[in-house]
C-alpha cells in the first residue's frame, strides 16, 4: 500500500510560519526510495530543530546505509518548532519525514538519535504528533518500534515507558541487524505480534527492550535489582563497536542542506573512541577502544566529500584530533593538496601542547588565524589531577604562549564548574590563569591586541563514568561560584579588559543531570513536564527550570526520591545503578577503582602508549585499540581535478 | 605586529556571465540567502573558475539583483558571475542546472555585453493566486485600491519597520476574467490578480499589495495566497494595455548582441 505524501497539507501551513524551509527537504544527496520498492522502513530522528539535527553524523551516515541497503529506505524527521506544531495540530498534519513527507506513523521503525538528553520532550511531541502512542505499551502491531540510540541511550531508563529499544554504541552494523530481523518477521508474515518481534530483537542480546527488564526498589529508593522477565532475555545487554573503519567511510555522500545550519561545513571523523581517560567524559568512556581511519581513507574521505558537497571547510572531527597517530601526515598533506584553493581545513583544537598550535599552524597556512580553543577543563591542578587531564600549568602558559607567538590573536578556555571535591579556590584559581595568560601573551606577541575567553558550566556527571557515583553540584552553589570567579576577573585591573567571560548557569544542569541518571521513576517527570508545555529544552529560550521542578514535584509525590536525590546525592560501591544492566565494556570493579584513585589525586595513563590497564572494554567485548601509523599517505592520489574543465568555450564560441 | 592578509595571485576576472534562474514549487520557501549557498556549493562542485575577491576572507564574485522575497515562487531571477576562464554559457547553464536541486533550475546564461542590468530591472511582473476568495470579492478590492490616492503600509525592512506607499508604484493590478484555474480543484474559487509594480525604494512586493487591499478592502484571504513572479524587466512604453506579461520586455536582449 503505497504511502501519500503529506506535503500538499503542510504546503498550506509553512507561509504561516517561521523559516519554512527546513520543513521542504531537498537537502543534496538525499534519497527518496519509492515506499513498495522495500520491505523496511525507517524513519530516523534527530529530536532538535533541523538547523541543528540536519548535520548531525550519526543519522547521516545511518540513513546511508540503510538507504544502500536494496530491501530497506530511510527518511528523516525533526522537530518542529512550536508555530508548525500547533497549526499541524489545529489541521491534523502528522509528524513528517522531510524526504517523502511520509507520515512518521507509516514507517517500521523510528530510531531516535540522542547525543543530549535535552531531546526528550522534543521525542514525546513528535510521536504525539505521528499519532503514535506515547507509552511504549499502549502500541500494535500498527505502530513503528520506537528505536534509541546515540550516547544518551546508554541510559535509557529514563525513557523507557517511551522507547520500545534501545541499542548501544556504533549504528552502522546494528541497524543492518535490525532490519534482517524485522524483514524476516514481516515476510514470515508477523508471527506473534509485536511482542515476538522484540524478543527476536533482545534475544539478539544486542538490542536492549525495556519492558523485558522487571526493576524492583528498596523501601529506601534504591533499586533492588533489574531482572528479565521473558525466557532467552539475556541479563545484560552489550554495546556495538564497528571494528576497520576503512571499512566503513560514511558518510560518502554527505547531505548539504539548503537551510543555514549550526555545522556549515563537512566533517569527517578520523578516528573513533579516546582513552585519555578524562574521568569526566562519557564520551571517551563509552566509545572504547580506540579506532582511527588511515590517513589515506581520511583524505579520500574529505576528497570525495568536497566533490560531492561544494563545502568550503572540512572538519576533522573525533574526540581528540592531534591525537591520530598520523596526524601530521594528514594535516600537511591535505594543507599541501588544498593549498591555493578556497578549502579550509579544521581541527576541533582541545588538547594543551605546542604540537596542537603546530597543526593548526599548518591548516591555516594562508588563513586568519582567529582564535584557538584549548580545554583544560579543571581550574587547578589538583582538579585537573581529579579529572585525569594531565595539564600542568607550565604546559598551559607555555602552549598559549606559543599560539600568541604563531599569531593566534584570540585563546579560548574551557572549564567545568562543580567536579568533584572542588571548592571555591579550584575555580578562583582561573582568573589567575587567565591573567598569566594574558601576562605571558603580550609579552610575546608584543601587542595588547589579544585576547582570552574564559568558558565554564557546570559539571554533570554520567553513566559509566568513575564520576558515576558522585554527588552533583547543587546550582546555587554552581552559580555562587561562577559569580565570585567573574567578580575575580573584573577586579583584575591590569588584565581583566583582555579577558573574556563566559558561563552557563548551573540550572539546566540539574535537568540533565536528573535525567541522565536517572531511572524509570523519572519517565512521569519528562511526561508531565511535556504535558505542561515543555519543548526544545537545550534552547535557553525554551527551557523553563521551574516547569521541570514543578512536574518533578507531583510526579515523585509519595515517592521517597526527589531531584536532589538523583542529582546531589553521592553513590555508594554496593548500590545497584539504573544502567547496570547495560553494558558499555567497562569493568565497574575498575570504574570503582578509578573514582577511588580520583578522591586521591592519582592520575592514570592512555592505553594507546602504556600498557592496557583493564579497563574491561577490550576483553569483554573481543574488541582491540586499532592505532597507526598506518604508514599510508598521501602520495599517487589523483590530483585534483583542473576549474572548468567541460565548461571552456571553444574556439569557434568567441 | 598585526598579520597582513597574504597577497594572493588572484586570478583576474576575463569573463561575466548573466544568469535566469526560477525557484519553483518547494523551494520557493528559500531565502536569498540560501540560495546564494547553494550557488556557490554547485559553483565549487562543477568547477567553474570564479574570480574571487582579495582578503582573509576570499569570496567569489557573485553579484545578486532584486531577489524575490522568501516564500514566493519566481520564473525571474537574475545573478552575474565573474569568471576567471572564457566559458561556454550553455555549457555553464547546463552544469550549474544538473547541480542545483530541482526547483532551483537555471533558465538562461549568457556573456555579458552591455552595462547598467540593474537599471533595467524597472518592473515585475507578478501573479498572485488567492485561494477560496471570490471573483467578485477580488475584484471589488482591486476597484477600490486603484481607485484610492496612496495607501501606506508598514513594513519590517533592514532599516526597521517602515511606512510607504504601496498604491504609486503599481502600474496594473487586475483580477483575471474567468479562466481554467479561476478555481481550485476542489471547486472552491481562486482568484487571480495580475500585478505589474515599478522598482523604487523601500520596493513594493505583492504582501505590501495585499496588505493594501486589506486596508482598503478588508480582503483577507482564508489561506495564504500564491505568488510568482513571470518577469522582470524595462517597462515598455505604455505597460497598462495588452497582457500584462507584455508589460516588460527581456532585460537580458542587448546581451544576446
Ligand atoms: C560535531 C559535534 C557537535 C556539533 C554538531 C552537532 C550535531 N548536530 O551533530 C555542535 C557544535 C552543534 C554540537 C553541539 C553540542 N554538542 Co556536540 N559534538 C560534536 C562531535 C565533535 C562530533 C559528533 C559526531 O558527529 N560524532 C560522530 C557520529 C558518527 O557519532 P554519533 O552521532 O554518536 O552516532 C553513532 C552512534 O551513536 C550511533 N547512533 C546515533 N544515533 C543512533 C540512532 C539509532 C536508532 C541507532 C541504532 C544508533 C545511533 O550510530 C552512529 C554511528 O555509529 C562530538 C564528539 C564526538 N567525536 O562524537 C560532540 C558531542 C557529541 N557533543 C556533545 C555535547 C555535550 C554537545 C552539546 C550539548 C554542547 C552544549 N553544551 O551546547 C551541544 C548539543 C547540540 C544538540 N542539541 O544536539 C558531547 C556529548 C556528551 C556525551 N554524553 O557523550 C560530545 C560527545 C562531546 C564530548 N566529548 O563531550 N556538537
Ligand atoms: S581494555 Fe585496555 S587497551 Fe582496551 S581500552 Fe581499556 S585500557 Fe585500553
Amino acid at each position: 500500500m503505497p504511502v501519500e505524501s503529506v506535503f500538499p497539507q503542510l504546503e498550506a501551513l509553512l507561509p504561516l510560519v517561521t523559516k519554512p524551509v527546513q520543513y521542504v527537504g531537498g537537502e543534496l544527496n538525499a534519497v527518496t526510495k519509492p515506499w513498495d520498492s522495500v520491505s523496511v522502513h525507517w524513519a530516523l530522528m534527530y529530536p532538535d530543530a533541523y538547523e541543528v539535527g540536519v548535520p548531525n553524523q550519526g543519522v547521516q551516515i545511518l540513513y546511508e546505509v540503510l538507504n544502500e541497503h536494496p530491501d530497506a529506505l530511510a527518511e528523516r524527521t525533526y522537530a518542529v518548532w512550536p508555530d508548525l506544531e500547533r497549526l499541524m495540530r489545529e489541521h491534523g498534519v502528522p509528524q513528517f519525514t522531510v524526504d517523502g513527507h511520509r507520515p512518521v506513523g507509516a514507517f517500521d521503525l523510528l530510531g531516535l538519535s540522542f547525543s543530549t538528553e535535552l531531546g526528550y520532550t522534543n521525542m514525546l511531541t513528535a510521536l504525539d504528533l505521528a499519532g503514535v502512542p506515547i507509552h511504549a505499551r499502549d502500541r500494535d502491531e500498527s505502530h513503528p518500534v520506537v528505536v534509541a540510540g546515540g550516547h544518551a541511550a546508554f541510559n535509557p531508563e529514563a525513557i523507557a515507558d517511551f522507547v520500545d529499544a534501545a541499542v548501544l554504541g556504533d549504528g552502522e552494523q546494528a541497524v543492518l541487524a535490525i532490519t534482517e530481523i524485522v524483514r524476516g518477521w514481516k515476510s514470515e508474515g508477523r508471527p506473534g505480534g509485536r511482542e515476538e518481534l522484540l524478543l527476536r530483537l533482545a534475544r539478539t542480546g544486542g538490542v536492549y527492550v525495556p519492558s523485558f527488564y522487571d526493576v524492583d526498589y528498596l523501601p529506601d529508593g534504591r533499586i533492588q535489582r533489574v531482572a528479565p522477565n521473558r525466557p532467552g532475555v539475556p541479563w545484560r545487554v552489550a554495546k556495538h563497536t564497528v571494528m576497520d573503519l576503512d571499512e566503513w567511510p560514511y558518510p560518502k555522500a554527505p547531505l548539504v542542506p539548503l537551510a543555514e545550519s549550526v555545522h556549515e561545513r563537512m566533517s569527517v571523523e578520523i578516528f573513533r573512541g579516546c582513552t585519555r581517560g578524562c574521568r569526566f567524559c562519557q564520551a571517551g568512556m563509552i566509545t572504547r577502544p580506540v579506532r582511527e581511519r588511515s590517513a589515506r581513507t581520511i583524505a579520500e574521505m574529505v576528497d570525495n566529500g568536497l566533490a560531492k558537497t561544494g563545502y568550503e571547510e572540512v572538519g576533522l572531527l573525533s574526540l581528540s584530533s592531534a591525537d591520530h597517530s598520523e596526524i601530521a601526515v594528514i594535516a600537511k598533506g591535505l594543507a599541501d593538496r588544498y593549498e591555493g584553493t578556497e578549502t579550509g581545513l579544521s581541527l576541533p583544537s582541545t588538547r594543551v601542547d605546542a604540537f596542537n598550535i603546530e597543526l593548526a599552524n599548518e591548516l591555516t597556512r594562508n588563513g586568519r588565524r582567529s582564535g584557538l580553543t584549548f580545554a583544560p577543563e579543571g581550574g587547578s591542578e589538583r582538579m585537573r589531577k581529579v579529572i585525569n587531564k594531565m595539564v600542568t600549568e607550565e604546559d598551559l602558559i607555555r602552549t598559549v604562549a606559543t599560539a600568541y607567538g604563531n599569531g593566534w590573536r584570540q585563546v579560548k578556555l574551557y572549564f567545568m564548574c562543580g567536579l568533584p571535591t572542588e571548592t571555591d579556590d579550584d575555580v578562583l584559581q582561573i582568573a589567575e590563569l587567565a591573567s598569566r595568560v594574558i601576562e605571558t601573551g603580550r609579552q610575546v606577541s608584543g601587542t595588547k591586541d589579544i585576547r582570552c575567553t574564559v568558558s565554564i558550566g557546570g559539571f554533570v556527571p554520567k553513566p559509566h563514568t568513575p564520576f558515576q557515583w558522585a554527588a552533583q553540584l547543587d546550582h546555587e552553589t554552581t552559580d555562587a561560584r561562577l559569580r565570585k570567579l567573574r567578580d575575580a576577573i573584573r577586579a583584575d585591573r591590569r588584565y581583566g579588559k583582555s579577558i573574556g567571560f563566559r558561563y552557563h548557569d548551573g540550572r539546566p544542569g540539574i535537568v540533565e543531570g536528573l535525567l541522565s541518571r536517572g531511572d524509570r521513576r523519572v519517565g512521569a517527570v519528562i511526561e508531565q513536564v511535556w504535558r505542561s508545555g515543555a519543548r526544545f529544552d537545550g534552547w535557553s529560550e525554551h527551557f523553563s527550570f521551574d516547569a521541570w521542578m514543578a512536574a518533578a514535584e507531583t510526579a515523585f509525590a509519595g515517592q521517597p526520591v526527589d531531584v536532589d536525590w538523583f542529582t546531589t546525592r553521592e553513590r555508594d560501591q554496593a548500590e545497584v545503578l539504573p544502567w547496570d544492566h547495560l553494558d558499555s565494556g567497562l569493568d565497574k570493579d575498575w570504574l570503582w577503582e578509578d573514582w577511588q584513585d580520583a578522591l586521591a589525586d592519582v592520575e592514570v595513563e592512555d592505553c594507546r602508549w602504556s600498557p592496557c590497564f583493564d579497563c574491561g572494554v577490550c576483553d569483554q567485548m573481543g574488541t582491540e585499540i586499532q592505532v597507526g601509523p598506518s604508514g599510508s599517505t598521501l602520495l599517487g592520489m589523483p590530483a585534483l581535478p583542473p576549474r572548468g574543465a567541460g565548461l571552456v568555450a571553444s574556439a569557434a564560441d568567441r | 605586529m598585526a598579520r597582513q592578509a597574504p597577497v594572493r595571485d588572484v586570478a583576474p576576472t576575463v569573463q561575466r556571465l548573466r544568469m535566469r534562474y526560477a525557484k519553483r514549487g518547494r523551494l520557493r520557501f528559500t531565502s536569498t540567502r540560501d540560495f546564494q549557498r547553494a550557488l556557490e556549493r554547485a559553483l565549487r562542485r562543477t568547477g567553474v573558475p570564479m574570480a574571487y575577491s582579495q582578503g582573509f576572507n576570499p569570496h567569489p564574485r557573485i553579484s545578486y539583483t532584486n531577489a524575490a522575497p522568501t516564500g514566493t515562487a519566481s520564473e525571474a531571477e537574475y545573478v552575474e558571475l565573474a569568471v576567471t576562464t572564457e566559458l561556454d554559457p550553455e555549457a555553464v547553464r547546463a552544469a550549474l542546472d544538473a547541480a542545483l536541486p530541482p526547483g532551483l533550475d537555471v533558465l538562461e546564461v549568457v556573456a555579458v555585453r552591455s552595462p547598467d542590468f540593474a537599471e533595467r530591472l524597472e518592473a515585475s511582473v507578478w501573479v498572485i493566486e488567492l485561494p477560496g476568495v471570490g471573483r467578485e470579492t477580488a475584484t471589488a478590492a482591486v476597484a477600490a485600491f486603484l481607485a484610492a490616492g496612496d495607501v501606506p503600509v508598514q513594513r519590517l525592512t533592514k532599516s526597521g519597520m517602515r511606512s510607504f506607499d504601496a498604491r504609486g508604484p503599481v502600474v496594473r493590478l487586475e483580477v483575471r476574467p474567468d479562466a481554467p484555474g479561476a478555481e481550485d480543484a476542489d471547486g472552491a474559487p481562486c482568484a487571480i490578480l495580475d500585478l505589474v509594480v515599478r522598482h523604487v525604494t523601500p520596493s513594493v512586493r505583492p504582501d505590501d499589495v495585499l496588505a493594501a487591499l486589506r486596508l482598503v478592502a478588508d480582503l483577507v484571504p482564508p489561506v495564504p495566497s500564491r505568488v510568482t513572479r513571470l518577469a522582470q524587466g524595462p517597462l515598455v512604453a505604455d505597460a497598462s494595455v495588452g497582457a500584462a506579461m507584455d508589460a516588460v520586455t527581456d532585460p537580458l536582449a542587448p546581451d544576446r548582441g
